[in-house]
This record gives C-alpha cells, structure tokens and sequence, in this order.
C-alpha cells in the first residue's frame, strides 16, 4: 500500500512536469516582448490587433451557430432514436462517430469539390454560402461529443413515458420538444455546446482551407509572422479552452444526473 | 480442538472503534455464524480473518500459527463474496481454475480438481460458461467452487445469499451447509439474517456495537437470548415491562396481574421494572386458565399469516402477541375479545442487559 | 382505414422523424468521403484508373505515410502508457480525492488544447529559446538542441501531439478503472494470486478493450491532425495531412485525383485502425454482454 501511494505520487508528479512547464514557459515567453524586463506587451498588442477582434468575435459567431443548429439537429433526432426507432441506434451511432475517424482535412477536401462553384449545389460561390459551410462542417466536428453528452443525458430520463404524460396531458409536438425534452436533457445539451464551443475556436483546417476569417487561420498567421505575440494567444486560447471546460465541469455537477459512461 | 483463535481483537479507524475486545475459539470443521445489524462489525472481523485489514489489537491463529504477519495470499484461505465477484472475463471452469493455477499446480491436476469442484456444485455442464450469462444463484455456487478448489484451512463467507431470491437463498444456504459437512471444513458465515444463521450453523455468535453479545448454539440463542438485543434481534419477541412487587418471593405485575417467576429476580426492590421476554410461539388460548402461567387481555388485533394466526392481546399496558397454529374449524380471536393466553414457566425470561 | 395502412403510416413517419439527421450526415460526412475514395479511381478525364493509387508509391509521399504513421503511433503509445499511469495514480493510488478531480478537469481542458495554440505553446517551451531550452543551457550547461534534438522532428512532434493524447486516454481510461471491482481484486488476493498476477489475468484483461480502443482512437486523432504541425513547422515537415493541405491549396502534385488517392489513404488507414479495434474487442469480449 505504501509503495502504492509512492509510485502514484511519483506518476502524478511526472504527469504535473509535463503538463505545467509548456504552460509556464509559454507565459513566460508572452512576457519576454520588452527587452530585459518581464511585461505583457505582447498582450497589448494582441487585443489592440483588429484583426484579432475580428476573427474572434467572427468564430465566436461560428461557434454560436454551430452550437443551436447543432443542438436542432441531434436532440430531435436522439430523442426520435430512443423513443421510435431503438432499432437503428447502432447506425445513427455509428456515423456520430465517424467524424473521429475520417480525417477533418478529407471531410472538407470533399466539401470543396462536392459543393465549388460548378457543382450542382454552388455553396462556395458566396460568402454566405460558404459560412453556411462552414458551420455545417463545424456541426460535423462536434457530432461525436455533442451526440454522445445529449444522449446520455436522455438515458437518465425515461424518454417513452415523458412523451406519454405529456401527450395524456393534450401536448402537441413543439410543446413536447421544448417544454419537456430540452429542459430535462439541458445538462447535455450544454455539455455538448462547451466543448463545441471550445472544438470551433481553435479549429484551424476547416477555416484555413474554405477561405474564412476565422481565429484557428488567424493564430497560424501570427505564430507565421511574430516572435511573442503567439505565445500570448496561446494563453488567451489556453484560457478559453479552460473557460469552457470548467462552465461545463460546473454545470455537470450542478445537474447531478447518472453517472457518465466514457 | 481449537482451530482457528481470535483473542482480544480490537480494531479501530481512525477515531472509531468497530470491533473491541472480540473473544472467540472455532473448532475444526464447525460452522460459525456471525449475526448482527449492519455496522456492528462482524464484516470486519471476517476480514481481519482474512487479512484485509489488520487488528488494532489481539491475535489472530489459524491451527496454532499466528496470522499477523501473512498477507492475505499467503494464509491459504477460501471466501465468498456477497457481490459474487467472479472474474468476468473467465469462463466458470478458469474461474474455479484460478486459484490453482497462481499456485503453480500442474495442468493435469488442475483439471482434476475443477471438475471435482463442478460436480461438487453439479455445475458441470456450465463450465464454458461466463458469468454474465448465469444466474446469481449460480454465480455464487461458483463461487463457492472457486473458494474451495484450493483445498483452503477455513472458509470465511461474507453475506453470500443477500444478494439472491429468497427461494434460492434457502436452497442455496442448505447446499452450502451439506458441502461443508461433507468436506469438514472449517466455515465463518457472515449474515444479517437469523433465520438463516438459525438454520445452518453450529454456533452462533450474535454481534451488536463491535462486541460478541452472546455465542450459543442457535437453539440457546433463541431460546435462551442473554442479552435484551440478542432476544430483540433473533426471532420475534415480546418484551414485556413488569413491576417488582416482592423481589424475595420472585413476584411481579404486568397490568394488574401479579405473577411468581421461576427463575430468581436478583439484586432488585420493590417498585423497579424488569423485561421479561416471551415468544410468540410459547403460549396459546386457554379459557378459564389461572395462576403463574396465564395472563388476560384484550384482543387489538388478529392477523391471518398462512401458518400461523397472529393474535395482538393487550395487558395493562403491555401488548403481547401470540400466534396459533392455523387449523381448519379455527376461530381466530375477534377483536375486542378478551382472551387468556396459558405459557409453561420456563418460556417467561427475565432479561437482563 | 384498414390496419395495415396506418402501420405503414406510422412507419413512415418513424424514418421521417430521422431524416434531418440522415440527409445531413449523407450530404457532408458520407457523399464528400465517397466522392473523394471514387475520384482516386478516375483520372481528370473520367476514365478508370490504378494510376493515382500506383502514383502514391512516390518517395515523398511514401515517407510521408511512414512519418505519419510513426509519429501517431508513438504518439498514441506513449499518451496510453503515461494517460494510463496517472488513471492509475487517481483511482487506485490512494492519493487525496482533490488530486483526481484536479487531473480529471485538467485532461477535460488539455485534451481540447489541440491545434495551433498548442504549437506555439511547444515553440515557447522546447523551441530554440524556449524556456526550457534555455534554462537547461544556464543552469546545467546542456545543449539540447546540439543533441540533435529538433522541435520540428518526428520526436518533437510526438512530445508535443501526446500533450492533447494524454488527457484523452486519462478521460477515457479513469471510469474504467473505476469500474474494476474492489472484490476482484480481494478474491484473487484470498486465492493466493500476487499483485501482479491480478493485473495479468484479471485487471488488464478486463480493461483491455477500452485501453486498445482508446489508443487506436488516439492514433486517428493524430493521425488525421493537422493545425499543430503546420503551425510547428510550416510545411516543411512532410507528414500526410500536411501533404494534402498544401495539395488542396496549391495543386503542388499537379493532379487532383492524386489529392483523391492521398486522402483514400488516410481513410484507409484510419479505417484499418478502426476494424482492427473492433476484431480485437469482439475478441476480448467474448466474456461480455
């Protein structure tokens, strides 16, 4: 028991090394900007950067449209697979987690053949066209974690008999899905919309290759053309990443539901 | 011959002290239950038997060698789990097998002996099988097998039926009683239940607040409880309060009925109260019945149980229950009725705490 | 109405009620995919080929597959192995409960501190005046770098990739530890097995398919990741989504339906690893439900 105790201290201890000093040397190069002196130039010079607010609050908008259509897509759809057709949960699974397995850049190597400006649905041929894309391609990123938090969610409710009450009660459909479903699977629902959040901020390959100005292509630019601003947008990106974790930490332990299966 | 000693075991955690001053002497092949309420310890003297945790204080010896420095592997003990605790990713032949197979016994002899085991269980022909697919029935006579495959000294089985149907817990708990004969092994049987502690052992050892209250036969713990918990907590009992009216003539008063005792009150004066324990099982209806083995009252209620025929009669302010044997052509006891119960004088106990 | 029509009806409406899910998850999961596998078959004019599948035997492209294939693979080794430790360490090391929850929220942030903000996070730690290099040079006069040693190298790369793999197998592997019984452990202790024979025939067994299926899903999350090695290295490190991204922008092989065959590669790959999982585990768990 007691070398137990030891060699579990001496494995935490290697795993602490080498998850805090990247964390501590990234911070202490944002500092090094101003010469012979620690400083947080380079964060001055980070949030005065336009550009920087603009691909930011541009991904932000991303992420907030990817989380609601996201959430329209599979909280019906999990809730229609569970109440209707238990039977075919193991395709609908199946391809949630396909996107774990088929390679962002071929998704959206596809995409750009499958929906350019001579394809029989033009997608990129506008802007808006191409956001559109974008977020779908986003939604197709997030599947996997937001299928999985929703339906989990949904397992610790008894899908079949809400639905039941809610119809003996003369509920019709929109008020059973709104008033009843997402409210008792909120907790997924915003587990789901924490780590989409954090997916879309950073993600980098989607933007890069349709062309948008989003913050994943930003960052690369910058970490391409300046020495300590990069390590400064790596703390700010390091703390969004934690924002959102511990929102969802926070929220799973508020809405103590059943024990989450990995 | 004393087999397995635990003298003075005292454990503690932290602060708490859940077992103090645990005195007891197993003989070879007897089987020994431990009965108590949840928290009362008898878990955690099992495991201090079989190494799981250590005594604070006292001695642990199994056939006259000390226990305290052996780790668990090393004290060649058998033991059931309540939660079955078969390896899920063995089939019921490898889990019977494990034990032998860590020993390092050759294959030819392993196979003998599990298939001894199977028979044992007359588990045979589910030997392919993996524990998910039984039933938990079957699970702990596995178990069992497991536990037995390596021919252990003792046998320590911690709750093992709480877990199953009633009907399988009582033909279960008759198997285990007959194979443990049948090999002469040495067995604890840890249990919250006294029917089954009753039913299957030669001792029993009744547990309350970390201390053995009383180790008896099961026939002198139910019929002879020492203590007040012991008379509560085996079977079913009516504790009556009742009023000193001579200690030196043995004579007390339930309600307005006065009573001479057999047994002598002791060191008490007039005016004190005493307990007296009386089975529900020990009386029955006699009309017109007087003097020391009778009392009077009035029905509060009459319950049907299929067997029995549970009567509630109230004596001043004591209520006394009292079953019948059902028997067809049976009037049962109206309620409001007055009744008088006649009891022999020995079933009247005095307890003392 | 009779009754064989409303059933009908009510099916109907059943696959309607999934639709959505369906036409979305074929328009832009399965039809892309399939478009790019089909294309590798077809050269620009259409006809049917094994010339861009033949074509992926070129060096530069042989060695990127190699690089790739090596780095996920060490990658994914080393975060189970070191992910598995520290599971390990909280669940069954005894240490104070606050330590596990700390580990537990912590992998929940590091695991999605992927992309580029975790290249430039390496750049600042083990880059050439990252801290640590520079450190290690002041106090203990030790080069690192005149060891040979390059951030931009296949051992760089995997340092840095096991930061998000890691926290994913701790994520993952923590509830299954969990889940291995007190009483297993105490049953085979009674019936005279060491420490290590426990683990051998009763831990390991048991946590088998969920460690597996963790690594070879770690090995398609690096396999298929991209921004943190361009942001590390530009372009100049030649590993396979690399290889496609600069083909998708700039057509550098000159031949479209070559991109098709590179990422048919990737799919097959990724995909192997994912049959592979799923013969292993039917195996493993032959004794489950």
């Amino acid at each position: 028991m007691k070398t137990n105790r030891l060699l579990a201290w001496v494995a935490i201890a290697i795993g602490v090394v080498y998850f805090i000093v990247p964390l501590i040397g990234t911070f202490e190069f944002s500092l090094r900007m101003r010469r012979g002196e620690y400083s947080f130039d380079a964060y001055q010079s980070v949030f005065s950067d336009m550009q920087f607010r603009a691909t930011f609050g541009y991904s932000m908008l991303m992420a907030f449209f990817t989380i609601i259509f996201g959430i329209l897509l599979v909280v019906p759809t999990a809730y229609w697979v569970r109440l209707r057709l238990p039977q075919i949960r193991p395709v609908v699974e199946f391809i949630t987690l396909l996107p774990l397995v088929i390679p962002a850049i071929v998704i959206v190597f596809g995409y750009l053949r499958l929906y350019n400006s001579s394809s029989f649905i033009p997608l990129t041929n506008s802007t808006s066209g191409t956001n559109a894309l974008l977020m779908l391609s986003y939604i197709t990123l997030s599947l996997p974690y937001m299928y999985r938090a929703i339906d989990t969610a949904m397992r610790s409710i008894d899908v079949a008999t809400l639905t039941e009450a809610a119809e003996s009660l003369g509920a019709r459909w929109p008020t059973i899905m709104f008033r009843c479903i997402f409210p008792n699977v909120m907790s997924g629902v915003l587990s789901g919309a924490f780590i989409t959040f954090a997916i879309v901020m950073g993600e980098f390959t989607m933007a890069a290759l349709l062309n948008r100005p989003a913050f994943g292509p930003y960052l690369q630019l910058v970490g391409a053309n300046k020495a300590y601003e990069p390590s400064a947008l790596a703390i700010i990106a390091f703390a969004i990443t934690w924002l959102s974790m511990g929102l969802l930490q926070l929220v799973s332990r508020l809405q103590k539901t059943a024990p989450r299966k990995a | 011959m004393t087999f397995l000693t635990l003298s003075k075991i005292q454990k503690s955690f932290g602060a708490v002290q859940v077992v103090r001053d645990f005195d007891m002497t197993i003989e070879k092949g007897e089987f020994v239950s431990f009965l108590g309420p949840s928290g009362c310890g008898k878990t955690t003297v099992l495991r201090m038997i079989a190494g799981f945790e250590s005594p604070s204080g006292g001695e642990i010896s199994i056939d006259g060698r000390s226990q305290a420095n052996l780790k668990p592997n090393q004290r060649n003990i058998g033991m059931v789990f309540q939660a079955y605790a078969l390896f899920p990713n063995m089939n019921v032949a490898e889990n019977v097998a494990f034990g032998l197979k860590v020993a390092g016994k050759p294959k030819a002899e392993i196979d003998a002996r599990v298939n001894e085991m199977l028979g044992l269980i007359k588990l045979d022909h589910l030997a392919d099988r993996y524990p998910y697919q039984m039933s938990g029935g079957q699970q702990q006579r596995v178990a069992l097998a497991r536990a037995l495959a390596p021919k252990p000294q003792v046998l320590l089985l911690d709750e093992p039926l709480s877990a199953l149907d009633a009907k399988i817990r009582v033909s279960l708990r008759e198997e285990i009683r007959m194979i443990q004969q049948q090999l002469g092994i040495t067995t604890v049987f840890v249990t919250h239940d006294q029917e089954e502690a009753l039913s299957i052992s030669d001792r029993i050892v009744v547990m309350n607040g970390g201390r053995a209250d009383q180790i008896g036969s099961p026939f002198e713990i139910y019929n002879r409880p020492a203590t007040r918990f012991v008379a509560s907590f085996v079977g079913t009992l009516n504790l009556i309060e009742a009023k000193v009216i001579d200690p030196a003539a043995n004579r007390i008063a339930i309600g307005d009925q006065a009573i001479t005792l057999r047994e002598p009150l002791g060191a008490v004066k007039a005016g004190d109260t005493v307990s007296l324990a009386l089975r529900p099982e020990a009386g029955s209806i006699a009309e017109g019945a007087k003097g020391d083995t009778a009392l009077t009252g009035k029905v509060v209620s009459s319950n049907f149980l299929g067997s029995v025929i549970r009567t509630r009669m109230k004596v001043g302010d004591a209520v006394i229950s009292f079953d019948m044997f059902n028997a067809p052509g049976l009037s049962p006891p109206a309620v409001g009725e007055t009744v008088t119960l006649r009891f022999t004088a020995s079933d009247l106990l005095i307890i003392r705490e | 109405m009779n009754t064989a029509n409303l059933i009908d009806r009510r099916k109907i409406v059943d696959w309607l009620g999934i639709a959505p899910f369906m036409i979305f998850a074929f328009m832009f999961l399965i039809l892309p995919t399939l478009y790019l596998v089909t294309g590798a078959f077809f050269n620009p004019a259409g006809e049917f080929t094994f010339k861009n599948i033949a074509d992926l035997a070129h060096p530069t492209i042989l060695s990127a597959y190699w690089i790739s294939i090596k780095v996920s693979v060490a990658s994914s080794l080393g975060g189970a192995v070191i992910g598995f430790m520290l599971a390990w360490a909280v669940v069954l090391g005894g240490l104070p409960s606050w330590i596990r929850s700390g580990l537990l929220t912590f992998s929940g942030v590091a695991s999605n501190f992927a992309g580029v903000p975790l290249a430039f996070a390496f750049i600042a730690t083990l880059g050439r005046t990252g801290l640590v290099t520079l450190l290690l040079r002041e106090w203990f006069g030790f080069n690192l770098y005149g060891t040979g040693f390059n951030l931009l190298s296949f051992l760089g790369l995997t340092i840095t990739y096991m930061f998000f793999q890691i926290p994913l197998m701790v994520l993952i592997l923590t509830p299954a530890l969990d889940g291995l019984k007190k009483e297993w452990r105490e049953a085979s202790e009674i019936l005279g097995a060491s420490t290590w024979q426990y683990w051998r025939m009763i831990g390991l067994p048991i946590l088998w398919p969920s460690l597996m299926g963790t690594t070879l899903l770690l090995f398609a999350n690096a396999f298929g990741a991209i921004a943190t090695a361009y942001a590390l290295t530009g372009s100049s490190l030649n590993i396979v989504p690399i290889l496609l991204y600069a083909q998708i922008r700039g057509d550098v092989l000159h031949n479209p339906n070559l991109g098709y065959a590179l990422a048919l590669g990737m799919i097959v790959i990724t995909g192997l690893s994912n049959v592979l999982y799923i013969w292993l585990r039917s195996r493993a768990e032959r004794w489950q439900k």
